[in-house]
Parts: C-alpha cells; structure tokens; sequence
C-alpha cells in the first residue's frame, strides 16, 4: 500500500508514465482536482454539522431570547449543563429510549431471523417479496403513525373491533399508561422486522453451502446445524444488522410525535422528543441546546461500544 | 443446499403469506378508509359507499394548500438529493481513488458515521437559530441544505461502494492517453457509475420525502412539506380522520413508484453489501 507515502509524492511517482503530459503539469493539475473534488464535502460538514455543534457549546452557556429577527443573548454559566443531570423527564426519556431501543430491536431480530430461516428456499415470486418487504421503510414514518393512530383508536380501531368480535374488551392502547410504550414498541417491530427479514435472508443465501451439505449427509439435527453452523456463519450479518438498527431506534421520533407525543404523562418520553419540546414549543434555546450536547456525548458513548462490541465480534479468528 | 428449514415447501410458502399480510393489511386499511366517509370511518363501518371527496377536498379545494405542500416536498427532495449526489460522489471519488492523506479520509468517514449515527434532533435548534440569524429562516433553501446534508453519509458509503466496483486500471489507461485528472472522471469513470448514481438518487429521494423531525421544525407555514401537513391533520383539535387517510395514501405514491420502477436499483442500495461497508 502507499499508506505511508505523502499524496504528492505518490502523484510524482504515477505520473512518470509514458505520454502522460509534462509530468509537473499533471501532478500540479491532480492536485487541484483533488482538493476542488473534496472541498465541497468537506465544506458541508464543516458549515452545517462541525459549526452547529459549536453553536450548541455557546447556546448552552448563554439564555437567547427572540424579537423578531434579532437575538439577545445573556452568559448564564454552565447551569443548564447541570440543570440537565437534575431533570427527572430526561432522565425518563433516556431511559425509555434505551428500553425501546433494547425491546424493539430484540424482538424484531428474532422475528426477522427466524422468518429468514423459515422461508429461505423459496424461490417462487422473489421480486414480489421483496417490494412487498420493502414497502414499510420506504413510506414516510409520519404515515406509519398515521395507519396506526386509525388502527389504535379506542372507539374505532380495527383492532378493539376485532376483539369485540371474539368477545374480549377493546383497550385504549396509546392513551394507558402501562400500554403505551408496548403500543409504540409493536409499531416500529411492524415497520423494520421485514427489512431485518430481507437483510438476513441476504445473509442467509450467501453462505457457502457445502457446510450444509456436509451437515446433510452427516443427519446432524436441525438444531444442531442451527446453533453450531447458521447462527456462527451468520454472526457478522446479525451483528451488523443489530447495530444499523439500534443506532436508528435511538432516533425514534415521527411514530411519538403522532401518537402519543409522549404521554400518557412520561409513559413515552424519548430523549429526541424532549429536545424538540425544550426548543420548538416552550423556546428554551439554552436548555435545549444542553440537553443536545449531552444527548450527542451519551450517543457517542453508544456508538463507541457498539462498533468495539461489533468488530470484537466478527473478528475472523486467525 | 440452503440451510435445511424444518418446514416443508407448503408451510414456508404459508409462513411468507402469512408474513406478507402482517405487513401488507395495516397499508391496505388506511388506503380503504381514505375512500370512506368521516362518519363512516368514526362508525367503524367495514361496508361502505366508497366516496372520493377527502381525495377531492384535499387536492382541489380552495382551503387546502396540499398541492402547494406536495410541490415543496418535491423540489426539496429534488434538489437536496441532486446536491448530495455531486457532493457525495466527488467525496467519494477523491477519498477512493485520489489519494488524499488516510488522516483526512479516516477524519471525513469517521465524522461520516459518528455524525449519521446521533439523533438528527440533538442538531436541530442550532441550525434553527443560525438559519434565523442568516434571514434564513422557514425557507425552502434552509430545508433543502439541511436535507443535503444529513443524506451525505449515506450518498458518501453508497458511491463509495459503488466506485469500487469501477476498475482502477481504466483510469490508468486513460492518463497514459494523456486524459486529464478532471476528464478521467468526467468520461470515464462517471459513466460507469450511472446505475450508482441512480440506486442512490432514488434512495436519497425517498429519505429526503419521508423526512419528518427536522422539516416541522424549519418549514413554516407556507413551507411545510407534505409528513408536516400530514402531522397537522392529525393533531387538529378536531382530528380529521378521512383527510389524514387520504393525505397519507398520496403521500406514499412516490415510494411506491419507486418501488414498481426501480425495486431492483432500491434493493442494489440497500442491501447489496452497502450496509456491511458502512459498518467496515
């Protein structure tokens, strides 16, 4: 690899071809491309995300205050930063997030898996199931919501009326406080356990299939083969999954905001609700801008153990 | 062979049916309740006249502004997706193959991910407050950079994925050809990308329409694209159910065009390993 080579030095050395043109010209021509092919990347991240995180460390010390266009800003101190650890609905929300985050994706893992495992020989229609499998991550969340709002009600909703049929009595599923998170919880396995499903069927179909015939012919038991052959064979396809998926259920947003904008009282509070609440309906730019600093540090933290846990786990052993 | 189910033919073709309505009936609901009446739907009628009105209040009624919101979403997320696309494919293209420094490539791709992976709520009000103080406030500009760039992780991984597929050994011909730096990947390397280029387009098209938690907090009033119209239909003090149903079966008809025209570039993005590479 030329790793260790400096950029231009590399340059110099690729174009020393022959009938490439005057070979500084080339190198010096490269180079600009280079940084003019980058710039616009590099200026992006720097201007819309690098520079909002600053603006966030400002926020935080200072309370802003709006008339009309104009901003007044007033240096507080870091006492939101520590008004933050002090708030018990954040508290709830970072909690509730984790707890979402933990049961949804369990659950839609193993839904998916063992659906894969289930259905991986057919091969009739393919194309088919799979637009079928894909239509949920592809319509907007904020419709999924919606689906689920008409289908939730408690006076309405296919589902109480479903069970009114076979006798049972309807339940108010978002508006209870001991309901609503399992009813939160129950949208998002509906909307990403097909994707998890297509992912490892993906995975699934392209192992090397001599093991199995291997395993055939010895007539080892399905559950052997399950737990000593699929599941290890599978084990970087699941651990990559399981990361994709948490990393987005952290996000959890647009399903709360429609139906149940997360109440009933702290039943569903999540930590990307909490900020919007703080900034967008009671205008605390301060605060918000805390909460958010905090959020993104325990989010790294996340995602710092979850990329160690991940790369420890799909180590090839050598 | 595949690994061995215990099912036999008839029970996985049941299992996927099975699986198939679970996903496909809740769509299928929404859909039939657009075409009920208010009353009927507040009923919980199952037989109704089916009635076309919310589709006509809300596309062509003087009060509705749906059209309007319908036409916002479309060109933010048609130029919000091309912008990432030049943006992200130049990226790409000079991380890969221009050999730029490993420091800035691993500081770029690292910010990439760390940046992908945060909630895109922690960023919000700062980028609400600087828009504001830019005059930028509630406009289609704010919303579409915005839009730009949350999606640039995402285009960066995909052409990245893509790129590799491109042999390194065309570009090599052509400098021997005296090609210049810029007309190597004008010609040839743009070219072959021209699939890439469309599996994520598509892509980046969708999550720019879908997207939700950013755009209700920078659209306003006249602004608003069409899941913060949905969400205000839903949260009225008199919640309108029939225009909710309705609004959503429109708002779904991109993706799904999507889906019949181009399932197989979607599926090609999604899950043709660009996944795998975005966790490498």
């Amino acid at each position: 690899m030329t790793s260790m080579v400096t950029p231009l030095a590399n340059l110099d050395a690729n174009s020393q071809s022959p009938g490439a043109a005057s070979s500084s010209s080339w190198a010096w021509r490269a180079s600009a491309w280079r940084w003019a092919s980058l710039s616009p990347l590099i200026l992006f991240y720097l201007l819309l995300t690098a520079l909002p995180v600053l603006n966030l460390l400002v926020m935080s010390v200072n309370d802003v205050t709006w008339s009309g266009g104009n901003s007044t800003w007033q240096f507080v101190g870091p006492q939101h930063l520590a008004a933050v650890f002090r708030d018990p609905i954040y508290r709830v929300g970072v909690l509730n997030t984790a707890w979402f985050s933990l049961v949804s994706v369990t659950v839609q893992m193993v839904l998916g898996f063992m659906l894969a495992l289930l259905v991986s020989r057919t091969t009739r229609n393919r194309q088919f199931w799979r637009m079928l499998f894909l239509l949920p991550i592809l319509i907007p969340g904020i419709v999924i919501g919606a689906i689920w709002k008409l289908m939730y009600d408690p006076d309405f909703g296919v589902i109480n009326q479903v069970l009114h049929l076979f006798g049972a009595i309807g339940r108010d599923w978002t508006g209870t406080k001991e309901l609503a998170m399992a009813s939160i919880m129950a949208v998002d396995v509906w909307h990403w356990t097909p994707f998890v499903f297509l992912l490892m069927l993906a995975g699934l179909e392209s192992l090397p299939q001599d093991v199995f015939e291997a395993a055939r012919i010895d007539a080892t038991p399905w559950w052997r083969e399950l737990t000593q052959i699929t599941l290890p064979l599978m084990l970087p396809t699941i651990v990559v999954t399981l990361v994709f998926r948490i990393v987005l259920a952290f996000k959890v947003f647009d399903e709360i905001y429609l139906l149940t904008s997360g109440g009933p009282g702290t039943a569903t509070e999540v930590i990307s609700f909490s900020i919007y609440r703080t900034f967008f309906v009671q205008g605390r730019v301060g605060y918000g801008s805390a909460l958010s600093l905090v959020t993104i540090s325990i989010m790294a933290m996340v995602i710092i153990i979850a990329l160690n846990l991940q790369s420890r786990l799909t180590r090839t052993p050598s | 062979m595949k690994p061995s189910s215990c099912l036999g033919s008839a029970g996985r073709h049941l299992t996927l049916i099975v699986f198939g309505l679970a996903v496909l009936l809740p769509f299928l609901w929404i859909v039939v309740a657009s075409f009920k009446t208010e009353i009927d739907i507040t009923m919980g009628k199952v037989i109704f006249d089916p009635t076309l009105t919310h589709f006509q209040e809300l596309l062509f009624s003087r009060g509705s502004n749906f059209a309007r919101y319908y036409a916002n979403s479309f060109g933010v997320a048609l130029v919000s997706t091309l912008l990432c696309l030049v943006i992200g494919t130049l990226g790409a293209y000079s991380m890969h193959r221009l050999s730029v420094s490993n420091t800035l490539r691993a500081i770029l791709l690292g910010w990439s991910m760390v940046y992908y992976m945060t909630p895109q709520m922690t960023l919000v009000g700062s980028w609400y407050v600087l828009y504001r103080q830019l005059g930028l406030a509630e406009t289609y500009t704010a919303l579409a950079l915005t839009h730009t760039v949350m999606n640039l992780p995402m285009a960066v991984w995909l052409m990245g994925a893509f790129l590799r597929d491109v042999p390194p050994e065309l570009e090599e011909a052509a400098r021997i050809d005296a090609c210049g730096p810029v007309k190597i990947f004008t010609h040839v390397v743009l070219p072959l990308l021209r699939p890439g280029l469309l599996a994520t387009g598509a892509l980046l098209f969708i999550f720019s329409w879908n997207e939700f938690a950013v755009s209700i907090a920078l659209t306003g009033r006249d602004t608003a694209t069409v899941p913060v119209a949905l969400a205000r239909f839903a949260q009225d003090f008199d919640m309108k159910y029939g225009a909710m149903a309705a609004a959503s079966a429109v708002s779904t008809i991109p993706a799904l065009l999507l889906l019949f025209f181009a399932t197989r570039y979607i599926v090609r993005g999604l899950t043709s390993g660009a996944l795998k590479y975005l966790f490498r």
